[in-house]
């Protein structure tokens, strides 16, 4: 027995967590159903949307998003990638992964931007909310798994729910620090010309914040990536089903396919989303082409 | 007539109870013992009063509680203590709605660093003040069309502040204010950030915009060429009290203290002081009816060697020279004996006296003032203006306190001492006002 043990008594954090556990599913059981049938309903019909057309139709389409939002670089590598994948007989996975991925993110925006903007306007909420934050993104990401299957059972929602959970609080923090960033000058302008805070907010804070915001978003996105996979043990369908699969019989060329279609998917949602966030620098773009169109035209006519 | 604004015994105090700090500088506590409990006193005990059409500027170095000062006038800082009136409203006494009212309608504000919005359209920035008082787009969008044609920026309306010069967009932040269609307007070191050249181009446009649209202008420097320049009246700021409120002239010729005339010795004063101040009355001066014998006298009473002769509604006729007098006289003429070597350089009251010596080099005659309606006011020989010029050097207290932290050098190159403010007035003319 340690020495110890006499002056420290045993303190069953593990047990009360559990206790609290146990009484949630209890009694908010029929939040967790709906839950359930929400992201059930959810994440299904979106997968079925993305394999809806013929796989070769949607690399299209996909290299043509790329065009748009990017470069005809991404583009180029989106084509490839993409069909690689496709030949790798990976498709369907991906395409449930990518689903899993855009729900989790659009909840997760959904609660953290909100919550970022609360910080940012004051600092009680930024005072709570930090340690908070700290503590979802420390804890290992398998631990959510647990209470997870205990209240959804197995499948894609409890993927979705720790996913959601583990990728919300760089969404957050990046939300804060994007408006108390924007420079102080320019919100003093806006209460010197009358604005409410409401206005200042929507007017100025936002708008200038957005770069920062979606820098977060795109953290966002590659920590449901990450956690996507993680989310194949408790039996959502995707690349990370393959890839435990793949690690419970040491099934190597099946890792490293499913490997590289998380890869791909990955390095396409990352650079898609890192255009969206600061569009004045990809000026190859088709939007950005379309937009010095109009403004030509706009000048001309002056 | 009512100030536009005005200010009684106005506090701001930063740190916790701020109230504390007010009794304890009322009871003669200083900002120092302040600050060791940790509060800092940004503004004491100000009292001023801005009147409509004015051009008021506050002058101080940073940290003497100006930029806190121009926040309490429009609410964005709260006063700690002492009453703020807009007209005949007290700011303190209002809600926040009420407040925000009075910016939309009463007060705009122009930004050191222009503070303007770098998402939107130069148009849209104009437009920024009207827009957020709810004026519907079509019209404001034409305001602010005017606004920016004011400020000589016609045409760029579709462009973004990033594409446009430091001046050009301290004149759109000019613009968001003049569309606004306030009263007052609050400039916090508008012009600071803009090099020196521009700097003065601004200067100027402000002046002329406030004779043509008679705005109240309440301008934050700390520039005291700057604020001699555009100031009607002038408020010197130092660790958060106002030191002197006066016009630049007054400033200039009576300083309330040490301070302030440390302050002032670096201040070209040959722009500033006027002709008007400098002049001196002749002895004696001729009607244009009389004859050279009395010229004679006069002449040999006074032991001048010139005499300024005067219409009867006081106008200047010219200068007599005692050469030509006396021949006259020994010749037993009737007429008055205008010199053909000499003419009369005549000078408004109001020329800077910086514009006097590429006349007086010109002419051997003293200079002749005159008054607005061109009447006959006073004389500045050569020797008086040598004289008023070495002064303005030499008087500058350099056994001043020696506490008095230096201010800081100013930055147009004109020296303090006269021989280089004489010559770098002369070979730059008169290209002042």
């Amino acid at each position: 027995m340690n020495p110890d043990d006499a002056l420290m008594p045993r303190l069953p954090i593990g047990d009360w967590i559990d206790a609290g556990i146990d009484w949630l599913k209890d009694n908010v059981s029929w939040l967790f159903d709906l839950f359930t049938t929400v992201m059930n309903f959810l994440v299904g019909n979106l997968t079925d949307l993305l394999l809806l057309a013929p796989a070769l139709v949607m690399v299209v389409v996909f290299a043509a998003i790329a065009l748009l939002v990017r470069s005809w670089k991404l583009s180029l590598a989106t084509l490839i990638g993409f069909a690689i994948v496709l030949s790798m007989e990976q498709w369907e996975t991906m395409m449930q992964t990518m689903a899993l991925v855009l729900v989790a993110t659009v909840f997760a925006v959904v609660i953290a931007v909100p919550l970022g903007i609360l910080a940012a306007v004051s600092s009680t909420v930024s005072a709570i909310v930090k340690p908070v934050m700290d503590f979802m993104q420390t804890m290992p990401a398998f631990v959510y798994l647990i209470p997870a299957v205990t209240f959804f059972s197995i499948g894609v929602v409890p993927g979705i729910f720790s996913t959601i959970i583990f990728a919300l609080p760089p969404g957050v923090r990046m939300t804060e620090l994007g408006i108390r960033q924007v420079d102080g000058e320019t919100v003093e302008a806006g209460e010197a010309f009358g604005a409410t805070r409401g206005q200042i907010l929507r007017g100025i804070q936002l708008p200038l914040a957005i770069p920062t915001i979606m820098a977060g978003v795109n953290q966002v996105i590659m920590l449901s990536l990450s956690m996507a996979v993680v989310a194949g043990m408790v039996g959502a369908d995707g690349l990370g089903k393959e890839v435990v699969q793949a690690i419970s019989t040491q099934n190597l060329p099946l890792g490293v396919e499913a490997g590289l279609g998380v890869v791909v998917l990955a390095v396409y949602l990352d650079r898609l989303t890192a255009a969206l966030g600061s569009p004045g620098e990809y000026r190859g773009s088709l939007i950005a082409l379309a937009q010095r169109t109009i403004a030509q035209r706009a000048t001309t006519t002056i | 007539m009512t100030p536009v604004i005005s200010a009684e015994g106005l506090y701001k105090i930063f740190g916790r109870r701020p109230q504390r700090g007010v009794r304890e500088l009322r009871s003669g506590r200083t900002r120092e013992d302040l600050r060791e409990q940790g509060l800092t006193a940004a503004v004491i005990d100000a009292s001023f009063s801005v009147d409509p059409g004015e051009i008021f500027v506050v002058m101080g170095l940073s940290g003497s509680g100006k930029s806190t000062l121009i926040r309490m006038v429009n609410g964005l800082l709260p006063a700690t203590d002492g009453e703020l009136r807009i007209g005949d409203e007290v700011l303190s006494r209002m809600t926040p709605a009420q407040i925000r009212e009075v910016r939309r309608r009463r007060i705009s504000m122009v930004f050191q660093n222009f503070a303007l919005l770098p998402h939107r359209t130069v148009g849209e920035n104009a437009a920024y003040g009207l827009e957020v008082s709810g004026m519907n787009r079509s019209e404001r969008e034409k305001k602010a069309k005017e606004a920016l044609e004011m400020v000589g920026l016609k045409g760029w309306d579709s462009y973004r502040p990033s594409a446009l010069s430091g001046g050009m967009q301290q004149r759109v932040g000019l613009a968001r204010a003049l569309a606004a269609g306030t009263d007052v307007m609050l400039m916090d070191e508008a012009f600071s950030a803009l090099d020196p050249l521009i700097r003065r181009d601004m200067q100027d446009q402000l002046v002329e915009l406030q004779q043509r649209l008679e705005k109240t202008i309440l301008f934050i420097t700390h520039d005291l060429n700057e604020a001699m320049r555009i100031g009607d009246r002038i408020a010197m700021m130092r660790d958060g009290r106002i030191v002197q409120v006066g016009t630049s002239e007054e400033i200039l010729n009576e300083p309330a203290n040490d301070y302030v005339a440390k302050f002032i010795q670096d201040v070209d004063r040959t722009r500033v002081l006027l002709a008007g101040a400098i002049m001196e009355q002749p002895p004696e001066t001729l009607g244009a009816g009389q004859g050279p014998r009395t010229a004679h006298k006069l002449l040999r009473e006074t032991q001048n060697s010139w005499l300024v002769v005067l219409e009867r509604d006081r106008t200047p006729a010219g200068v007599l020279w005692q050469d030509d007098v006396a021949e006259a006289v020994r010749l037993g003429r009737e007429e008055l004996p205008w010199s053909d070597r000499h003419d009369m350089p005549v000078v408004r009251h109001d020329t800077p006296v910086a514009e006097l010596f590429g006349k007086s080099a010109q002419h051997d005659s003293p200079l002749v003032v005159v008054d607005d309606e061109g009447r006959f006011a006073g004389v500045i020989p050569r020797v008086t203006l040598l004289t008023a010029l070495g002064t303005m050097g030499a008087d500058a207290p350099a056994d001043g306190d020696p506490a008095v932290p230096p201010p800081e050098a100013p930055d147009t190159p004109d020296g303090a001492d006269a021989p280089a403010a004489l010559t770098a007035d002369d070979s730059r003319g008169g290209d002042a006002r």
